[in-house]
């Protein structure tokens, strides 16, 4: 090109301008190592996908063990999981779901410099958060005073067990009948307790009987809620850590801190808390709705 | 080019914000009637998972429950977490997470019902004792 021509000129000032300018009034939030806050963006958003990923690869260790399991023992899960409150886990979706929406939603309003709708949409997921808490609070609550626990704590109460045998009949899916097919299916692996076994309580035994009209109780059940307490106990912390992520942006919006040129955390944390939201969408239908 | 310059000073002047005009060009905003359609349809395939349950599919009905999860899981990856829009290299390393999953399970289920007749038998010689 012509070195005389205006248009390089014009390119020449601008950039001396735009240099100049970068050495007086840094962005206090670019880092000196990136070239750009674009640059900056997506390596920090690339190293929060890598440890989405380590996440993924964290939770499949229990998927894992789930398998194994729900593999070697379908009748432990087929007639544990009735023990589960599906309408509960079903709202505890809902719940987990809509805040997923109100977390895209205040990325957006983050991206658009609306503080207003931030602080709104922050507080409307954490509220979610704390709501699916509550609900996982009955849940385990119930588990506790049923004695529906891991191991060799699993002493189902009378009451427990005989809500299975009515949830059975109550509930139109489970046919018992086909329940009983089913059962006799796995034939060597179910075991149905004919021996009494040292480790539970007679009492479930001399009930189990009257309750066989639902679906008799097989071996190692405790299984099932070992595995129970650990996928959602996992996934409770990272609720749980979601709450101190998004409160700690809820404090930094009320400061002014976001606007469309810097919203990273709301984007960083926001992806966080949609992948908490994937794991619970894999655990309601592996642990509450198993047919 | 000049204008470009002014644009970004009077950009620095308000937000103290270097590369601010870039960002607009490539930040995808979700509008927010594709957010509450890609709610809607979770909770539908929310409402359809539950339902299918008293359905009788014999094992198809696990396959069915994780295809409906991972269908799921799709909509709120490419959407929620702007999978569709971002950077491709950030959903290569998002599915070879998912890779490795598939590894991790398919590899440990091949053998996994090997050992059930070994410890049958080690549960019923305790039990005869």
């Amino acid at each position: 090109m012509n070195p005389t021509s205006p248009q390089t000129e014009a390119t020449a000032v601008g950039l001396a301008v735009a240099d100049s300018h970068h050495g007086h009034h840094h962005d206090p939030h670019l880092a000196h190592h990136f070239d750009s806050t674009e640059q900056q963006f997506e390596a920090d958003k690339l190293g929060m996908w890598i440890f989405l990923v380590t996440e993924i690869l964290f939770f499949s260790g229990l998927f894992c063990a789930y398998a194994v399991y729900r593999a070697n023992h379908p009748e432990i899960f087929e007639y544990a999981h009735i023990f589960l409150n599906r309408t509960l886990g079903a709202v505890n979706t809902v719940v987990l779901l809509f805040s997923s929406l109100t977390m895209a939603w205040a990325v957006r309003c983050a991206q658009l410099s609306q503080p207003r709708g931030l602080k709104v949409c922050l507080i409307l997921t954490l509220l979610c958060a704390f709501g699916f808490l509550g609900i996982k609070y009955v849940e385990y609550k119930n588990k506790w005073e049923e004695g529906l626990l891991w191991g060799a704590r699993f002493h189902p109460t009378e009451e427990a067990l005989a809500h299975v045998a009515g949830g059975a009949h109550a509930d139109p899916g489970d046919h018992s009948p086909a329940r009983h097919k089913d059962a006799a299916k796995h034939g060597e692996a179910h075991k149905i307790a004919e021996a009494p076994k040292a480790a539970e309580p007679a009492a479930a035994h001399a009930e189990a009987p009257k309750h066989g009209a639902g679906m008799p109780q097989p071996e190692h059940v405790s299984i099932f809620f070992g595995i129970y307490f650990c996928m959602t106990g996992l996934h409770g912390i990272h609720i749980l850590v979601g709450i101190g992520l998004i409160s700690w942006l809820l404090v930094r919006s009320y400061r002014g801190e976001f606007t469309d040129g810097y919203y990273t955390p709301v984007d960083l944390i926001g992806l966080y808390w949609h992948i908490v939201d994937l794991v619970w969408i894999y655990l309601f239908p592996l642990l509450y709705l198993i047919h | 080019m000049s204008e470009h310059a002014i644009h970004t000073t009077t950009a620095h002047g308000q937000h103290g914000d270097h590369g601010h005009d870039h960002d607009h060009g490539h930040v995808h905003i979700m509008p927010p009637w594709l957010l509450i359609t890609v709610f809607v349809a979770l909770l539908f395939l929310t409402f359809i998972t539950v339902a299918v349950t008293r359905v009788d599919l014999g094992p198809l009905n696990i396959w069915v429950a994780m295809g409906v999860a991972t269908a799921k899981a799709t909509l709120v990856a490419l959407y929620f977490m702007h999978l569709k829009y971002d950077n491709r290299f950030n959903l290569l390393v998002f599915l070879a997470s998912f890779l490795f999953v598939g590894f991790f399970i398919s590899i440990i289920m091949l053998d996994t019902r090997q050992y059930q007749p070994a410890i049958q038998q080690r549960t019923d010689a305790l039990k005869g004792r």
